[in-house]
């Protein structure tokens, strides 16, 4: 037996099966193509920018699209469309911190909630059930009205109106596993909590909590760029969708419609893609909670 | 009766939950309130002044009991900007939010709830797929995007609707108040010229959000209709030859309602929060557009008030939520 064979057989299986699972499913591999897409607009924003995204040039202010300025120019006569690119990585950046930020707190208070119950579970219930009773938006405007007008505090914000969301998803995973026999065998074996928890519980629940990360990618998103729109958190000169959009709503009434356009369709089509693959992963993930 | 009770006093814990948080969220973050309220080019004693008056000197248990004697006195402290008690300014707006939310709501069910139902019957058909797309797509919306979306459409390019300035337009009067909602006084006052003008002025901002909320309520009812269309009642009902229709409207819906009431909590969350949004796109005069502008000016005592508002409406909701689903299951009031 070679040891170094091994170890790459069930790779390739995973890999067979996710190719097997979007051949099958054409719609979670627009997703993905889709989601690429995103992810090269972030890491690479001012490089295949066609303009300084900052640059305003007055005589060509509120130009409809052309094929220089393929999305047109805004007031200033700043380029729309590497304004759009550019504010790819700040939006999906204030998303992303906030899930990675409430996956751990959540997911880690969820995990404590479910495994060892009693009043650890009380208090994780009762935070969370106090947050629930906000209409969550409200609640982040109000923490970010409170906190600061800051980027750091709307990734907060975002985090915390998560957070009831993530802790019941790995309470309720943890619960189901928490008897489990390879559990009671890892105890029997000389393992403490801690160790059972990280070791063995929660690689268990990670499949599950990765398809809540990406369905709460979205919503994270569009309460990031609502946040802006209103006001909160980033400020106008940086492009950022939501700003965009708002400084566009001015000028919709009288018929300069690419303004808000074009940041206001990038940014539905990132929240579409990331909840078509958040589906699309929890069916490949959890069978049988597909509708 | 007793459990209607027993679950009105469920809800005690979390109003004073809500209560607790609306308070730390101006006296315990960082950031010095007084400094806060002074403004920029206030002197250290100004400043020690308006600490003094707001007690903010007093140890924070004191000041928290401060608030919440405010508070049962429907005290929510006085706007910056405008020299008006918040109490008032939201009382004047909060009719012109519920009539948006309401509307919005309605249209919603209206049109999801059939949608849901003709998916679950007719499964994998066009319908059902349009219900998929639909669903997907709707919680994707920016809700102030799809709202400019349609002022641009409906507006300016085919001029069908007013342009989005509010209630009602320069040239109406509002109506005499009775209940607050336009749709109404205008109706009992029988000025069906204002009506119209108040019912061509909902009909954007009331699509924009009701097209937000589509979605989660066409979902669960199709996932509920299925589930429910599965099983063994049905089979026996149609065995016994009742008509389609019969089956769908009487024995099953019937039953796949419960899920779709419990979602309508989280689908107000979505709408009160989405109502923001709305009002600022179409300088709706609500309590949203005045947390807004109370926001832009760093007018605290508004926010605060608009937050706590609105909390406490959404307990309320779910509360009637909850004593609704007493009333559709006999199973929920028996205690099962």
């Amino acid at each position: 037996m070679s040891p170094t064979i091994a170890p790459t057989a069930p790779r390739d299986s995973i890999w067979a099966h996710a190719r097997y699972v979007l051949a099958g499913n054409p719609v979670t591999l627009f997703a993905l193509c889709l989601f690429l897409a995103y992810a090269l607009m972030a890491l690479l924003g001012p490089m295949i920018a066609p303009f300084d995204p900052m640059a305003s040039d007055t005589t060509r202010a509120l130009q409809a699209p052309t094929w220089r300025h393929w999305f047109g120019t805004d007031q200033l006569g700043r380029d729309i469309l590497s304004r759009v690119i550019v504010a790819t990585r700040v939006d999906l950046g204030i998303a992303l911190a906030s899930v990675v930020l409430v996956f751990a707190a959540g997911g880690l208070a969820g995990l404590a909630a479910g495994f060892f119950g009693g009043w650890v579970d009380a208090v994780v219930g009762r935070i969370a059930d106090t947050i629930m009773a906000f209409p969550l938006f409200v609640l982040a405007m109000g923490i970010v009205a409170a906190l600061g007008n800051t980027i750091p505090n709307i990734v907060l914000a975002t985090a915390i109106i998560n957070f009831p969301l993530y802790a019941r998803v790995a309470r309720a995973e943890t619960l189901t596993r928490r008897q489990a026999g390879f559990v009671d065998a890892a105890r029997l074996s000389g393992h403490r909590d801690g160790a059972l928890l990280l070791g063995q519980v929660l690689p268990n629940i990670m499949p599950i909590m990765v398809v809540q990360m990406s369905l709460t990618m979205g919503y994270a998103i569009l309460n990031a760029a609502g946040l802006s729109f209103i006001g909160l958190g980033v400020r106008p000169p940086t492009a950022e969708w939501g700003i965009m959009v708002a400084e566009g709503a001015s000028f919709i009434v009288s018929g300069e419609w690419w303004i808000a356009l074009f940041p206001g369709a990038t940014l539905m089509l990132a929240v579409f893609c990331f909840n078509l693959l958040g589906d699309g992963l929890r069916d490949i993930v959890d069978p049988r909670r597909r509708t | 009766m007793r459990q209607v009770l027993l679950r009105l006093a469920a809800a005690l814990p979390t109003l004073c939950g809500v209560v607790v948080v609306t308070f730390l969220l101006t006296r315990v973050l960082p950031g010095d309130t007084a400094t806060y309220f002074a403004g920029p080019t206030a002197s250290a004693e100004a400043i020690e002044q308006i600490r003094r008056e707001l007690g903010l000197d007093l140890p924070l248990p004191e000041q928290f009991w401060r608030y919440v004697v405010a508070l049962t006195k429907g005290d929510l402290g006085m706007s910056l900007t405008t020299g008006q008690p918040v109490r008032a300014e939201i009382a004047t707006r909060l009719p012109a939010s519920a009539e948006l939310t309401l509307c919005a709501l309605v249209l919603a069910i209206a049109i999801a709830m059939p949608l849901g139902v003709l998916a679950a019957v007719r499964q994998g058909s066009l319908i059902d797929h349009a219900c998929r797309v639909l669903t997907t797509a709707g919680v994707s919306l920016p809700v102030f995007f799809t709202g400019l979306l349609l002022v641009y459409v409906f507006y300016f390019v085919l001029g069908w609707m007013p342009a989005p300035l509010g209630r009602l337009d320069a040239f109406a009067t509002a109506p005499p108040q009775v209940s607050g909602f336009y749709l109404i006084d205008t109706l009992l006052a029988g000025d069906t010229e204002t009506f119209r003008a108040a019912a061509a002025q909902i009909v954007l901002p009331a699509t924009t959000l009701a097209l937000f909320a589509l979605a989660p309520i066409a979902r669960i009812t199709r996932a509920s209709m299925l589930a429910v269309l599965g099983s063994e009642f049905i089979r026996t009902a149609r065995a016994s030859g009742l008509s389609g229709p019969t089956v769908v409207i009487t024995y099953a819906l019937r039953n796949a309602l419960l899920p779709v009431v419990t979602v309508l909590g989280m689908v107000f969350s979505f709408l009160l929060g989405a109502n923001v949004l709305v009002e600022k796109v179409f300088a709706w005069p609500g309590i949203g557009s005045y947390a807004v502008e109370a926001l832009i000016a760093s007018d605290f005592a508004p926010v605060q008030g608009f937050v706590l508002t609105m909390a406490v409406l959404y307990v309320l909701l779910n509360l009637g939520i909850d004593l609704l689903n007493r009333a559709i299951d006999p199973r929920a009031r028996h205690g099962a």
